[in-house]
């Protein structure tokens, strides 16, 4: 963890669980990352594709010397692959290992306090509750929270079970 | 635990490795003084760190053995009991250490009174014994006396106590150590690659040379300094000044911060690359050159002499030999050739598993020895060297050699394959099956081996290092497996290639070749029925593209991935299978360094690993391994597939060469070649044409003391007017058919696929055999032509008894060769061209005593058949044989989970009979 990190870990405990989240759109949806988890945002660039990998897996790629995993957010998520302008990703860390999750933008970093977040709708597609950790109400929009763990931990264990 | 304490802890384990080794030489050469100093000085060692560190149990048993030892040493005789209670002694201290260890320093309770006791007894035998021949080794021992007392003063201090009786002064090991100085190498096998290590740290990192500067000042002293601890320093003293101990997790990390170092410099020398007049041009290639020695220092710290895998082994084989009650020298070649630690970790289990294995069944017995006219004393050899980037290690012995009808027996017992498909291979394809999983020949299993565990975790343990393992094995002359494993793990040359756009690494270990394919050269890609093959040096390979085997293909069609006129071809050899591999384009070779996959892809089998290429991009490495299976399940769903052709009729089950079937090529009547099973044919006879008798407006021969009617295979021909007449017999129950052909062609191994069906009786369909379209003929025709009731006369005999059999297989041609068979066994037999048929009629009331069934066929394969027939109360005790081209042990098991009550190869015709009669027998036995 770094300096930065603990500081605002520090800090919001200090501010009644105000946590950041950075945001990102994804099939132009609102979504928001605990920026704790968020150790870079980048350019995917010359993906390798894994064959018979599972479909959400876009690939491999160098990032600084480190091969990571990239996850396609829109094919995890069901929604049609975007038709044109450059996609982003952002980096997180699990299980030691690194990911990049693949998503349309990266938007700003908002300051919100953990209170005031609701839980999912009980209508809320399956597959999109399965990783959403509860919803913010924004003005004008909503944010869904992603649940990294079990983003990552539900594709772990499909293959696994299949093995 | 204190670092002391572990230190001693490492230190002892290693010396009572050597000790071992040591004292198995000693039994056999018990006049070498040199070997003897060795042991003695290292258990005087343990035994003085014990008393020095405060282990009093350790340090009463060293003590004891010591004492034993000094007696031999003194010119008491060297027994083999006397050494083998030493053996255990150290066993013992082994396993006080390993409990010392696990306790975190705290010494065991235990009592080792009976084995001090033991001790105690025997060095008073040896003292009787030795009374009187101890007078010469009196002399040097008091010429060494001057220098002593000095030293036994300092050594009395660290000891805190006067030297016990038995006990020897520190100058005689003194002067021990320095006669054995030389061997000093032999004693620490560590030495030398820890002596590396210092050289190759040099440059990278100062702070080792520190160490090195503060060793040499620090080792002097040290040396002079007496006492126990002194004295151990002093041991490896003539070259602590030399060598530190580096822990593992240090090289590895400096490891792995090489492999990223090489990474990098791939990478910038690629940049480079793009841009000519580069002012980093001169730099670069000073770091590039940097980077490369760097790299193969920090490799050969990793580097190892194999011999610390084979150490324990002399020990293992004494103990075997006494055990087994068979003499066995073991003999070591190459013990110093070097490869990674890593590998050479992987390698001792299954090392000394194939030692045991030869020593329990490779060679005789002492008596069967002298009866064959060989040495009484058998030998075990361990051979190690390098090819290429490989080590090669052998393991060879010159005992019975692999019995290989036993083999044989017990994979038809096993049902791995058929009798016929084994008569069929050849020895080394039989010596195979060892490797097969749970198969052993021992006859009964010994407390060494036999279990039927065994080689194929062998093999498999060597496979998982990327590694191959073969036999080669002469009856009465001895059996030798060859390993062949790559140096090192970390870093691996592989071959770029590319295939469906993307590029892909294939380790260069399993590489044989590249073949290059164009439509006008040599070698072209050539197609049976759809399945692709090139022929290489008259061999057949398999081939399949890489892009259809990761699935990455993305025209319509699949099998039309491999353009036939142009093309890479990579042929690839995974233990005993070969197989090529198209790619699109082949790239250079690099020398990469494997980065596991991330755990989320981890499960691929095709991927050993992932990497970054030079150029910045990441690409998969293939596992060879992965890719054999995948190529052997490509093959057996190409096998499904095409059997929903209705005249697909005979496949193959595997594209490798035992799916091929042994053809009969003859000509008769027509130029083209005809070809007939030759598992149908019964002999292949030549009769004088004066032979040939005519009557009863047919022709006949006699044969073995009755008539046999000849058969043309069209209509009016005839047989020749001189010469002499070749023609095929088929016999069946005293009833022989002679088959009048022009001349007979070849036999050859070939698939059949039937590709175009016949309309003309008599013949089958055309296959292409040897390249050339061919026809199949029909037996099922000419049979009766010879006898009219050639399938009806058994019904006749044996009538009471005949039963009713259905036959279902969607193949007209299996049809219409079993059933005859079928009938001539004297069943009746209706066939079916598949289930449905099979439903159909048994749903109308037809009764049948049993149903044979075929298993690969369209819509419902033999096992949903079998089941939902199970399912059915009214069929629940109906006996089911399953008829397959596909025999292995795990279609065997799931046929008998499907409900079939015996499963049997197409081609084996005695087995189906067997089979059917065994089912019967076992029906009637229960209903009586």
């Amino acid at each position: 963890m770094t300096v930065l990190e603990h500081k605002l870990n520090a800090e919001q405990k200090s501010a009644s669980d105000m946590i950041q989240y950075v945001t990102v759109v994804i099939g132009g949806q609102l979504f928001g990352l605990p920026i704790s988890q968020v150790h870079d945002v980048f350019v995917p660039e010359s993906v390798t594709r894994v064959p018979m990998s599972a479909p959400e897996v876009q690939g491999v790629l160098n990032l600084r010397g480190r091969i990571v995993t990239a996850i396609n957010m829109r094919r995890r998520l069901h929604l049609p692959p975007l038709q044109e302008g450059q996609m982003m990703a952002v980096g997180i860390e699990y299980k030691h290992e690194s990911y990049g999750l693949v998503i349309d933008t990266v938007g700003e970093v908002l300051t919100l306090s953990s209170a005031s977040a609701e839980p999912n709708p009980s209508n809320l597609d399956r597959r999109w509750a399965e990783i959403s950790g509860g919803v913010h109400r924004l003005d004008g929009r909503l944010m869904v929270i992603l649940d990294v763990d079990r983003l990552l931990g539900a594709m772990f264990t499909e293959p696994m079970a299949a093995a | 635990m204190d670092d002391l304490l572990r230190e001693f802890i490492t230190e002892t384990n290693e010396s009572l490795d050597v000790v071992d080794v040591e004292l198995v030489k000693f039994e056999q050469e018990p006049n070498n003084a040199t070997i003897l100093d060795n042991i003695f000085r290292l258990v005087h060692t343990i035994k003085g760190t014990c008393g020095f560190l405060g282990l009093p149990r350790l340090e009463g048993i060293a003590h004891a053995a010591e004492t034993l030892m000094g007696k031999f040493r003194d010119g008491a005789p060297v027994t083999q009991e006397a050494v083998s209670l030493i053996l255990t002694s150290i066993d013992q201290i082994k396993d006080i250490l390993g409990e010392l260890e696990a306790a975190e320093g705290e010494e065991p309770q235990g009592d080792d009174s009976e084995l001090i006791g033991q001790l105690e007894e025997m060095s008073a035998k040896a003292d009787a014994a030795m009374k009187g021949g101890a007078a010469a080794e009196e002399a040097p021992v008091a010429d060494a006396e001057p220098e002593a007392p000095e030293e036994d003063a300092s050594a009395e201090q660290a000891l805190e106590r006067p030297l016990r009786p038995g006990e020897v002064s520190l100058d005689e090991l003194e002067r021990a150590f320095r006669e054995t100085e030389v061997e000093v190498d032999v004693v620490e096998p560590e030495v030398p690659e820890a002596e590396e290590i210092v050289d190759e740290v040099e440059e990278p990192e100062p702070a080792p040379v520190a160490v090195k500067a503060e060793a040499k000042v620090a080792a002097k002293p040290q040396a002079k300094a007496a006492g126990e601890g002194g004295e151990k320093k002093a041991s490896g003293g003539g070259v602590s000044n030399q060598s530190i101990r580096v822990a593992v997790d240090t090289l590895e990390h400096l490891m792995t911060m090489v492999s990223e170092l090489v990474l990098t410099r791939n990478q910038l020398l690629e940049i480079v690359r793009r841009h000519e007049d580069s002012e980093f041009k001169v730099p670069l290639q000073r770091l590039s050159n940097v980077t490369a020695e760097l790299q193969e220092g920090v490799m050969a710290t990793r580097m190892q002499p194999i011999g610390n895998a084979w150490q324990k082994l002399p020990r293992i084989v004494r103990d075997l030999s006494q055990e087994l009650e068979k003499p066995i020298e073991l003999e070591m070649i190459g013990a110093d050739t070097e490869l990674d630690r890593q590998v050479l970790e992987m390698i001792k289990d299954p090392l000394t598993h194939m030692v045991r294995n030869s020593a329990d069944h490779g060679l005789e017995r002492p008596d069967e020895r002298r009866a064959a006219g060989k040495a009484e004393k058998g030998t075990i050899t361990l051979a190690a060297y390098h090819e290429g980037g490989h080590i090669i290690i052998e393991v060879r012995d010159d005992g019975k050699g692999i019995d290989v009808e036993r083999v044989k027996a017990k994979v038809v017992e096993r049902g791995l394959a058929s009798e016929a498909e084994v008569d069929k291979m050849t020895d080394a394809q039989i010596h195979k099956f060892i490797f097969a999983a749970g198969f052993s020949t021992a006859a009964k299993v010994t407390s060494v081996s036999g279990r039927g565990v065994g080689m194929d975790v062998v093999r498999n343990n060597i496979e998982l290092i990327g590694g191959t393992v073969d036999l080669r094995s002469t009856q009465g002359k001895g059996s030798s497996f060859i390993i062949k494993i790559p140096l090192t793990l970390a870093i691996v040359s592989t071959l770029i290639v590319e295939a469906g756009g993307d590029r892909f690494a294939i380790p260069q270990l399993s590489v044989v070749e590249l073949v290059r394919v164009q439509t006008n050269s040599e070698h072209r890609i050539e197609r049976i029925k759809d399945t692709p093959v090139l022929r290489l040096r008259n061999k057949l390979l398999p081939l399949v593209h890489l892009s259809q085997l990761l699935g990455i293909y993305e025209g319509e069609n699949a099998d039309e991935a491999i353009d036939a006129d142009n093309g890479f071809i990579v042929v690839m050899q995974v233990g005993s299978q070969t197989f090529g591999v198209v790619v699109d384009g082949v790239f250079h070779t690099e020398e990469i360094v494997v980065k596991p996959m991330s755990t989320m892809l981890r499960n691929l089998g095709m991927f050993s690993g992932n990497t970054i290429l030079g150029d910045g991009s990441v690409i998969m490495i293939i596992d060879p391994n992965g890719i054999a299976g995948a190529m052997a399940s490509h093959a057996s769903s190409a096998v499904t597939e095409n059997q929903e052709d209705e005249h697909e009729d005979l496949q193959s089950r595997a594209v490798s060469g035992q799916s091929s079937i042994s053809l009969l090529l003859f000509r008769a009547g027509a130029p083209e070649p005809k070809a007939v099973p030759l598992s149908l044919v019964t002999r292949l006879e030549e009769f004088e044409v004066s032979k040939i008798e005519r009557s009863n407006g047919r022709d006949l021969v006699q044969y073995r003391g009755s008539l046999m009617p000849l058969v043309y295979l069209n209509e009016g021909d005839c047989h020749k007017t001189e010469g002499t007449q070749p023609m095929l017999v088929f016999s069946d129950a005293g009833r022989s058919m002679g088959l009048v052909v022009d001349e007979i062609v070849d036999i050859v191994e070939d698939r059949m696929n039937i590709e175009v069906g016949s309309e003309r009786p008599g013949i089958l369909g055309s296959a292409v055999v040897k390249e050339r379209a061919t026809e199949i003929i029909d037996l099922g025709y000419y049979l009766p032509q010879a006898f009219e009731d050639w399938f009806m006369r058994k019904e006749m005999d044996i009538e009471a008894l005949t039963k009713k059999v259905l036959f279902v297989d969607d193949s007209s041609f299996f049809r219409n060769m079993l059933s005859p068979v079928l009938k001539a066994a004297g069943y009746d037999v209706t066939t079916c061209t598949g289930p449905h048929q099979a439903f159909d009629l048994l749903e109308n009331g037809d009764k049948f005593h049993a149903i044979v069934s075929d298993i690969e066929m369209p819509e419902i394969n033999g096992f949903e058949f079998c089941e939902s027939l199970r399912r059915d109360p009214r069929f629940r005790n109906i006996p089911i044989l399953a008829l397959s081209s596909m025999v292995t042990p795990a279609s065997i098991e799931r046929g008998r989970q499907a409900g079939f009550d015996d499963y049997v190869a197409k081609f084996d015709r005695p087995g189906l009979i067997a089979a059917l009669k065994d089912v019967f027998s076992g029906e009637m036995g229960a209903a009586a």
